[in-house]
């Protein structure tokens, strides 16, 4: 059985994700410890919170080396995900730069933070196999990721911008799968079977 | 396109839910943790808890709740009632909750929002508000309701966006409990004057009232309680019926 690790660095929802994980039937362990996380058939990179402390706390725990190292699966989630990116707007926040892309403020056209159900489309890779296009995922945040090259699914917002991201290795999205009911849990489910 | 969302209130004592429910074909309607679990199966958007245990020993219990609900339901869910702490949100958070309400405790003490902001980011952080509108202001109480207090709800509402709220769940006690419908021309002005998400709450009696405050309110989500709990009013077929008219529904 796949061994999921979710980095448990103290900034994040590790317990709804690895919840949502247990959902389906598989186990998955929170650690903080390198050697614990490179082990992982399966990384989960959760966040919640603001971009600089949580880079903080990955520098003081020795994780930004770590996270870019890895050779596995790695599933970046919300927070997580603008923190694998190069730069984020939020505290003007240097990140783990292994997307090399910047992080930019929604413009306050729309209400900030965006908060509810929205919907993914252009949708490519296997991450969302048997996913149809303009499901609804829930998204929490004020920050976005532009759309780009490595862009796997676009949602709309006042602008077009990257609901998920893929380069090698490393996948990330912007919504919350542990939180979007069961096309969540699909997508949780690919990223496992990866 | 982002959604209008469909937010069940449950209040909680001492882990149950209380303030009655009715629904056919539960083990146990006081059990909260099955009627979430009904409720996201039926299509809510999230869910919201109120916690109205008095006494601090007993929140060990809620602590427990959170921690069921978030193993079993997979949408989101808020957490409020008796947060006056970090570590209070912390224990919560931690349990599996998304995001926390606070209300009397940031009135007395504003800095906690900018505290709660700075270390779990905006998002997490509701500023509930309890207001009644006497003579022509909307006043702010607290406790409940049971507490006068001098803010203007609308003073009161950006100073806390400012402070850090990223969201405002907005309680009109003239409508509470009325089944009359939402009180939309303060909803309306709420979501003109600050720009976070604006959730409705008291008064929701018929589905044509959620469409009113979606449309004239400018609400972004709307909360209720009884018409759920009585299956006065079942989701499925109020998100239906709103997106029928044309309101942007999780279908």
């Amino acid at each position: 059985m796949s061994k999921i690790v979710i980095i448990d660095y103290g900034a994040g929802n590790v317990r709804s994700v690895q919840f949502a994980v247990e959902r389906l039937g598989y186990k998955a362990i929170c650690s903080n410890d390198a050697e614990v996380i490179k082990s992982a058939d399966k990384v989960i990179f959760p966040g919640v919170g603001e971009a600089s402390s949580a880079m903080e706390e990955l520098r003081k725990q020795g994780l930004d080396l770590v996270i870019p190292m890895l050779m596995q699966p790695v599933l970046g989630i919300c927070l997580g995900m603008q923190l694998m990116c190069r730069f984020s707007e939020e505290n003007h926040t240097d990140c783990l730069n292994i997307f090399p892309i910047d992080v930019v403020k929604f413009n306050e056209k729309l209400k900030v933070p965006q908060i509810g159900w929205n919907v993914i489309n252009n949708l490519k890779d296997e991450l969302f196999k048997g996913i149809a296009e303009n499901s609804y995922v829930y998204y929490v945040h004020s920050y976005y990721i532009p759309e780009n090259e490595y862009a796997i699914a676009l949602t709309d917002y006042g602008v077009q911008y990257a609901g998920a991201i893929k380069k090698d290795n490393f996948y990330a999205c912007q919504f919350h799968p542990e939180k979007s009911s069961d096309i969540g849990e699909q997508i949780v489910k690919n990223f496992i079977a990866l | 396109m982002l959604t209008k969302r469909i937010i069940p209130c449950l209040d909680i004592k001492d882990g149950r839910t209380v303030k009655g429910v009715n629904f056919v074909g539960l083990r146990d309607a006081g059990d909260p943790v099955e009627l979430a679990d009904r409720y996201s199966k039926e299509g809510a958007d999230e869910l919201v808890f109120l916690d109205i245990t008095a006494t601090k020993e007993r929140r060990k219990t809620l602590i427990e709740m959170v921690e069921k609900v978030a193993r079993r339901v997979n949408i989101p869910f808020t957490v409020g009632g008796g947060i006056s702490s970090i570590e209070d949100v912390n224990i919560l958070l931690r349990a599996g909750a998304d995001k926390v309400s606070i209300n009397s405790s940031a009135v007395k003490d504003p800095q906690l929002i900018n505290d709660l902001a700075n270390k779990f980011g905006s998002q997490c952080v509701v500023l509930a508000v309890d207001a009644k509108l006497i003579g022509d202001e909307w006043k702010v109480f607290l406790v409940g309701g049971r507490v006068e207090t001098e803010l203007n709800l609308f003073d009161w509402v950006k100073e806390g966006v400012k402070r850090g709220a990223g969201e405002i769940l907005f309680t009109s006690m003239n409508n509470d409990g009325t089944k009359d419908g939402f009180a939309n021309d303060a909803l309306r002005r709420l979501s003109e004057e600050v720009n976070v998400p604006i959730i409705a709450s008291g008064g929701a009696g018929t589905i044509q009232h959620f469409t009113d405050t979606f449309i004239e309110g400018k609400s972004d989500a709307a909360l209720a309680a009884s018409v759920f709990h009585f299956k006065e009013i079942e989701i499925v077929d109020l998100k239906n019926e709103l997106a029928a008219q044309g309101i942007k529904m999780r279908l």
